[in-house]
């Protein structure tokens, strides 16, 4: 029964129809429910599913097929148990680890089907679990409730139904936005029965992915009433400030815009994954081409020599001619020589990343204390991908930053406050150890404040008067709303976090903000209450880029407070001589600040009088009743009064970076990795972030800003960015001709040891570009068009961001680079908008961040901080790599040394597929004699010590050029490979030809010969594995001997005579005990390996002295400090410290050192200014001061071209609140 | 898209830290020897195993030069019977290839051979190690269990039954090794025309004559224990008269058998057929008397009668001492040259 709508639903949906609480009606039309489902099983379908997946990789359909081959005892040259037994292993181990992932799945999936959620139901609520919710139920939301599904709103307990909500899960913003229902449906208020009785029509969009448009209409009572994206509230968003509201389901479950942003999720395989199923082919081309040799041999054979002895041994009934037998043997020989591509080599790659996994979570380098979450890597499969990243695209808040702006510093009247000083008077950065500043006057203050300067305390106490305005300003001009937490804390909801840092800082300081009316603003200056009439409210946009209040205060004085960009501000003052020196100081005070990359303010204050006031006030009252240019108008009435300020100061906000950003860019940046910052960010925060944490820099050549709005703007100014680049180059290409991917002498950088990561800052700044991009402009960069002209750009630029960015776009960027580029991507993000980025990369990365946990689950690795990824990359990653290279180059090597004897001792048998070993043997040979050491190395090699991996970054590129594993490398084992098992098969052919034991029996048996090149085959790939191990742990050291003895063991075991009692299928009874027993089979042994090793030393010893790599100098540089340390223990802990210190103290140098840049930096938006001053938004529960009719809400249909703002200077204004108000 | 799976990520649990232990194995700190290539550490190598390898190798070579050993190829030897007929072109003639045929061959021992004297037959182009052939064997009748006519090894076809009396009884032993049983036999005269006599015990490995080879019951009556089966077609006498003087080599447990059914590794190869316990046999030429019986020529194959001492080693093979002092000389040169390019790079280095 379901069956049926289900695939009608497949027709693609053109447009919604339905209507509320009517879910007969609705039921016509098979919309999802909101039940969500990112599970691939059940538990009764897991077998079958399972088994159709596994089937699905060819390998193995392949290795089934063998078997199948194996059972036809006419072709069959090997017991189907050498593959069956490995064949089993391999599926079993794959379902369960299918199993275990998938039950975490359905875990998680309940978790979020079974919330609760309370829907309109008969005239009462009635609760009911997320999954059963449908499109056109009423649904009531609490505060701080999750979304349950995308709803239209329908009124809400605030006045204005308005609705507060916070979209950080969704678009990673975390400042609040403001809902409004539909007056009509705002009147049914919380009466459950008129809610019930709601029989309204939604015809709307069918189910998008565009999270900032949304287009429909209400059909309700007769009448038609348009719905927008501004009365939608979005599956993912929470509810704030807001006690509860009602909502209509529009969308549910897959069918909401969160769930249609996730995108696909893809079954990632690492690229060495995919050179490896490549080789698979290759080899198994080789096997035919082998397989094809051997049965025309074969044919050759029968016809010349077998067809005369067929007195001995008659042609089979089955193959009555030579032609018959050739083919026969061809399947054969693909049987006996299967065993190039090795069943367990999938099984053992997949247990090594297991185990390197393992290795990611248990790191406590990778540890977040503060939050008590250690590294997960979710996806145990990409590992060895870590070590070849060479993008990666990086979200901004919450990843870079810590998203916490801190009030840092600040200049008052030309002194400089902040700045932390030691006993001596050095500038030091203060730690967890610094003293704070003592606020013990300030009953306001908050515990956690931190500030170090007492002496703006002291200023403050002492009553100086320009730091009593400084901070009055920060408390008065704002647009934060106050609270007052259960407890009966003093909160503050900001629509900037820069706000809020400011009106922190201010109460901290001793100027609290208390409480807010449409026309008062209550401020406890000192411990005194203070209520200024607030007139008029100028409110911020990004043309002005500043923010003026005009405030009367109780005994009548009227002030101008304005606070703007300090380029602004400075445009505006007052020309008197004596600010001169304050404007210049002030000036080099904000040169510093912004030098540091903080963001800057600055503070400015006029008195106005009463006159003046007035004359003004009537003018904005005309501006703001114009008909015409109203925008234009109220622009210019303000010009006018904000001038001839005087000028207070400014104020330094720190948007905090998260510990070790700049660091870990700059050494990730040195390993070659170009990093891309993705941000839905405005685009001045994003460069500012940019600067401060060392991605663009003073010292880059250009930093290319591209805002256009059309295809013809963005594409003439990637036109203009690439021919600007073009030109540099060709000028400067004479200096700078030096290659920086050439390895720099290692002399030079035994030095760089102790600078450590502080050189990169003087390093290769002569040439380099920056390029900063609009989301508007990246829709038509990313244009079919413009994307590879867009893509030569950012290539040619050392860093690129994109600011304004959805969460699909950040997808598209992802998929483009790595598209074109052939490059492996990494993205890194911590909330809901980085999800499909974090998909749709190669390595997907998350941090446990503020904003819940979404981009974790869908992250590949997760972690507390972005600076971990340093470790993960550098260290882990190069680890993964190197690991998985030694392990493919040596498991091919072993397995065509093990193969190839076969074919080899065809030549000898008239090619008739006799196997040169045991069965068991065979069998055991890949999952017993040689698995381990192998596996063990791909475990706990390390040619390098993490220290070292993150000291050289450069010691990270031969992953990026897949310089330990590619085909090269792979011809080469290969070759080695055919050649050992040349060695293996002709020397004891040579030593044991016709040879006889002491006794005089003969030697010259099958079994024997099978024991000995066997014996001899052990013995070399276990001296191999054990060159290729760099690091000799004890567990190393156990498994390689061990494997050696475990041969020796199971051999006499198997061999010896009490097992034939029990099966004659332990056909080499005796064997091990005759032969082993003879010298020669020893000193072919020696000679074997002697002849087998020996060359792979001297060319080795060759290679590293002739053509040493970075990484064997880099080791030899480790050996030698190794020596040196273990001589002057002590002195050498001490010299670290030191080291470390320094590298500290220089870094902390270079980041001062940078030239200042002029620091514009206002993350603030238009803000809710007028709702304030129209009284739309009052505080919560402070509603003693109604606005009854004083401003209506009108419906204003949205302008049709609201989702492209008019471009100013290139940044979107807050599209949301812009249409809030009232025109 | 969820939220609430924090547990995951361990949002959920201040209690107990999920601080990972700080243990060596987990930290990745493992106490490590960590060897580097240098040519300080591997030059030394090429010499050592140069100075190992010489003196091995000569003496390798020494050894097997002081193994005594003379053969004589008798694939085409003249029917002593009839003059200028050879026994092998008998053989292949159809009609009277089960006539008997002798030839008498002279052997020449240059040096005397003292102590263990080994007699072998060899082999060349025979395929014992052809896949089918090899297989062509039932182990589980070697070992003494009754089989019947459908219970005998499917591997044995088409040696696995013949028809006797209408009746298909199962071959014993069946399989194509078996059916090929090499069956000439030699008797050497010295010359003043003493037989030499040697002993055809002893020759197969203990653990193929007392574990895998076994008469079925009742073994001490070998007559009855074999009376259900039926010779192989090629062999003309039965497996309990192969030698009916001892009764312990006799029946499965014949050694020549036991030795024959070792299948050989190589096309060419040579198998023990008897022996001489500490005798002395003086140089000069002996005469071989050989029951011609086993037909080769017919796919090219080749006969040879050998006579050999062994030496702790075992037999004569040069193989194994050329090959030590070959790659102990390459290991010297290698050696050499690595030290040389070494020298001279470090000096350049310097510069």
């Amino acid at each position: 029964m379901d069956k049926l709508p289900w695939f009608k639903k497949r027709e693609k949906e053109e447009q919604r129809d339905f209507k509320a609480n009517d879910a007969e009606y609705n039921a016509n039309f098979q919309y999802a429910v909101n039940k969500i489902k990112t599970s691939r099983y059940t538990w009764y379908n897991f077998i079958l599913v399972n088994l159709w997946e596994q089937f699905h990789r060819v390998v193995n359909v392949y290795f089934v097929c063998l078997l199948i081959l194996q059972f036809i005892p006419e072709i069959s040259s090997l017991n189907p148990t050498t593959t069956l037994i490995p064949i089993i292993t391999v599926l079993l181990i794959t379902a369960i680890k299918d199993a275990v992932d998938d039950i975490k799945r359905h875990r998680s999936d309940d978790s979020v089907n079974n919330r609760k959620s309370s829907v309109v139901k008969d005239n009462s609520l009635v609760q009911e679990k997320w999954m059963d919710i449908k499109v056109g139920d009423v649904i009531q939301l609490k505060n701080n409730d999750h979304v349950t599904a995308d709803l239209l709103l329908l009124s809400s307990s605030e006045e204005h139904n308005l609705v507060y909500i916070e979209t950080a899960e969704l678009d990673g913003e975390t400042n609040l936005k403001v809902r409004q229902a539909l007056n009509v449906t705002g009147g049914m208020n919380e009466d459950l029965k008129a809610l019930h009785n709601f029989d309204g029509v939604i015809k709307c969009e069918a189910p998008n992915n565009y999270l900032h448009k949304f287009t429909g209409n209400l059909y309700w009572n007769n009448e038609t009433h348009s719905i927008d994206n501004e009365k939608i509230l979005l599956r993912g968003c929470t509810l704030r400030n807001t006690e509860w509201c009602f909502g209509l389901v529009i969308f549910a479950g897959p069918e909401t815009k969160l769930m249609q942003n996730t995108g696909k999720s893809v079954l990632k395989r690492t690229s060495i994954e995919r050179l490896l199923n490549k080789l698979v082919w290759l080899i198994f081309a080789f096997l035919l081409f082998l397989a094809t040799v051997t049965a025309i041999g074969n044919t050759i054979w029968e016809r010349f020599v077998g067809v005369y002895f067929q007195a001995y041994m008659p042609w089979a009934t089955y193959s009555p001619n030579e032609y018959m037998s050739g083919f026969l043997m061809f399947w054969s020989y693909i049987i006996i020589l299967n065993t190039v591509v090795p069943i367990s080599l999938f099984v053992s790659v997949e247990f090594i990343r297991l185990g390197q996994s393992w290795f990611i979570d248990w790191d406590r380098l990778m540890y977040y204390e503060k939050k008590d979450l250690p590294a997960v890597a979710r996806t145990t499969t990409l590992n060895e991908e870590l070590g070849q990243i060479e993008y990666i695209f990086s979200d901004k808040t919450g990843t870079l930053t810590q998203n916490i702006m801190e009030f840092n510093k600040c200049t008052i009247g030309g002194i400089c406050y902040g700045d932390v000083y030691n006993e001596d008077g050095i500038a030091i950065v203060p730690d967890d150890n610094t003293p704070n500043a003592d606020f013990s006057f300030n009953d306001d203050a908050e515990k956690d404040f931190r500030f170090f300067d007492q002496r703006l305390i002291n200023s403050i106490t002492s009553g100086d008067a320009k730091s009593h305005d400084f901070f009055r300003l920060l408390a008065i001009c704002h647009t934060v709303m106050p609270d007052v937490t259960p407890e009966g804390n003093l909160i503050y909801q900001a629509q900037s976090p820069d706000e809020g840092a400011l009106v922190t800082a201010a109460r901290n300081f001793g100027f609290v903000f208390r409480e807010r009316t449409f026309d008062t603003v209550t401020v406890s200056e000192l411990g005194k209450d203070v209520t200024y009439q607030v007139l008029a409210i100028l409110d911020f946009d990004n043309v002005r880029k500043r923010m003026s209040v005009i405030v009367k205060d109780m005994s009548g004085n009227i002030r101008l407070y304005c606070k703007g960009a300090d380029s602004v501000i400075y445009e505006r003052l007052g020309d008197s001589r004596e600010d001169e020196d304050l404007k210049n100081t002030t000036t080099l005070h904000l040169d510093e600040f912004a030098g540091q990359g903080l963001r800057t303010l600055c503070l400015a204050v006029k008195n106005l009088d009463e006159h003046t006031y007035n004359v003004w006030k009537e003018a904005h009252f005309k501006a703001s009743t114009a008909l015409e240019d109203r925008e234009d108008k109220l622009s210019a009435v303000y010009e006018e009064i904000e001038r001839d300020l005087d000028l207070l100061g400014a104020t330094a906000i720190e948007d905090k970076l998260q510990d070790g950003v700049p660091e870990t860019i700059a050494n990730l940046s040195k390993a070659n990795i170009k990093i891309w910052v993705l941000t839905g960010d405005k685009q001045e925060t994003a460069v500012n972030i940019g600067y401060s944490c060392n991605m663009l820099t003073e010292e880059m050549k250009n930093v290319f800003v591209i805002s256009g709005y059309t295809f013809d703007e963005v594409s003439a100014e990637i036109k203009q960015a690439y021919d600007d680049i073009e030109n540099e180059r060709s000028h400067a290409s004479p200096m700078s001709s030096r290659d920086d991917t050439t390895f720099p002498n290692v002399v030079v950088h035994t030095s760089k040891v102790a600078n450590g990561r502080a050189v990169v800052f003087q390093s290769d700044q002569d040439n380099k570009f920056g390029l900063v991009i609009n989301g508007h402009s990246l829709v038509h960069a990313l244009n079919e068009e413009l994307e590879l002209k867009f893509l030569d750009l950012a290539s040619l630029c050392t860093s690129v961001i994109c600011c304004r960015v959805t969460p699909l776009q950040k997808a598209k960027v992802v998929e483009l680079v790595k598209k074109n580029k052939k490059a492996v991507t990494l993205a890194i993000g911590d909330g809901a908008n980085d999800v499909s980025m974090i998909k749709a990369a190669h390595i997907g990365v998350g941090i446990s961040g503020e904003e819940g946990t979404q981009a974790v689950l869908s992250a590949d690795f997760a972690f507390g901080q972005f600076r971990y990824l340093e470790r993960l990359l550098l260290v882990h990653g190069r680890w993964s790599y190197m690991r998985m290279c030694k392990f493919f180059g040596y498991f091919f090597y072993k397995n065509f040394a093990f193969t190839l004897v076969h074919f080899w001792f065809g030549f000898f048998n008239g090619l008739t597929a006799q196997s040169a070993y045991d069965d068991l043997f065979v069998t055991l040979y890949n999952i017993v004699y040689t698995s381990m050491p192998i596996f063990m190395l791909a475990i706990f090699d390390q040619d390098l010590n993490d220290k070292y991996c993150i000291k050289f970054p450069k010691l990270y590129l031969p992953g990026q050029k897949n310089e330990l594993f590619n085909v090269k490398i792979f011809f080469k084992s290969i070759i080695r490979g055919i050649l050992t098992s040349l060695v293996l098969f002709f020397v004891p052919y040579g030593a044991f030809v016709e040879g006889m034991s002491p006794s005089g029996a003969d030697m010259t048996n099958l079994q024997t010969v099978s024991t000995v090149i066997s014996t001899c085959l052990i013995i070399v790939v276990t001296l191999q594995v054990a060159l290729d191990t760099s690091y000799w742990t004890p567990v190393n050291h156990f498994f390689t001997w061990g494997s050696i003895f475990i041969y020796f063991l199971l051999t006499f075991a198997m061999y010896s005579d009490g097992l034939f009692q029990f099966s004659t299928t332990f056909q080499f009874i005796g064997v091990a005990r005759n032969s082993y027993q003879f010298a020669s089979l020893w000193f072919t042994m020696f000679l074997v390996c002697a002849i087998c090793i020996l060359p792979v030393l001297a060319s080795r010893v060759l290679y590293s002295i002739l053509w040493p790599t970075y990484t064997e100098k880099i080791m030899k540089l480790q050996l030698d400090e190794e020596k040196k340390s273990r001589q002057r223990k002590m002195k050498a802990a001490e010299s670290l410290h030191a080291i470390t210190e320094k590298i500290r103290s220089t870094f902390q140098l270079q980041r001062r050192g940078s030239r200042p840049r002029s620091g514009y930096a206002f993350s603030h938006e238009r803000g809710f200014g007028d709702l304030i001053t129209t009284g739309r938004m009052s505080m919560r529960r402070k509603s003693s001061h109604p606005q009854p009719g004083r401003s209506k809400p009108e419906e204003t249909p949205p302008p049709q071209s609201s989702s492209q703002p008019a471009p100013t200077n290139g940044v979107s204004t807050n599209t949301e609140l812009y249409r809030q108000l009232p025109v | 898209y969820n939220i609430e799976s924090a547990s995951v990520t361990g949002l959920d649990e201040p209690e107990d830290s999920k601080k990972p232990d700080n243990t060596a194995f987990k930290q990745q700190r493992l106490p490590a020897w960590q060897p580097i290539l240098t040519p300080k550490s591997v030059l030394p190598t090429f010499f050592i195993i140069s100075f190992i390898f010489i003196p091995i190798g000569a003496v390798l070579f020494t050894t097997s030069d002081g193994v005594r050993e003379d053969f004589v190829d008798y694939t085409h030897c003249t029917n002593s019977l009839v003059p200028n007929e050879t026994c092998a072109s008998l053989r292949e003639n159809r009609t009277r290839m089960n006539e008997p045929c002798t030839c008498v061959v002279n052997i020449t021992l240059n040096t005397p051979m003292t102590g263990n004297i080994y007699m072998y037959y060899g082999l060349n182009n025979f395929f014992q190690n052809h896949r089918r052939y090899v297989k062509s064997r039932d182990d589980n009748q070697l070992v003494g269990t009754h089989v019947t006519n459908t219970s005998i090894s499917k591997d044995c076809t088409p040696y696995r039954t013949d028809t006797v009396n209408g009746y298909q009884a199962p071959i014993a032993p069946c399989g194509a090794i078996a059916n090929s049983f090499f069956n000439d036999s030699f008797t050497l005269q010295q010359e003043d025309g003493n037989t030499v006599n040697y002993l055809t015990t002893g020759i197969s490995w203990y653990t193929d004559h007392t574990v895998k080879f076994n008469n079925p019951f009742p073994s001490n009556n070998l007559t009855a224990a074999f009376s259900t089966y039926t010779k192989p077609k090629f062999w003309n006498r039965y497996v309990q008269d192969l030698d009916t003087s001892n009764i312990n080599n006799n029946g499965y447990k014949n050694e020549a058998l036991e030795v024959w059914m070792r299948t050989a590794a190589f096309p060419k190869f040579r198998k023990l057929y008897g022996r001489l316990v500490n005798t002395n046999l003086p140089s000069g030429t002996y005469s071989l008397k050989i029951n011609y019986n086993y037909p080769v020529t017919a796919f090219g194959g080749r006969k040879r009668f050998i006579i050999s001492t062994t030496s702790w080693m075992g037999g004569k093979n040069n193989f194994l001492g050329i090959a030590y002092i070959v790659v102990g000389c390459c290991s010297f040169v290698v050696g050499v040259a690595l030290c040389i390019i070494h020298f001279i790079t470090r000096h350049k280095n310097v510069e």
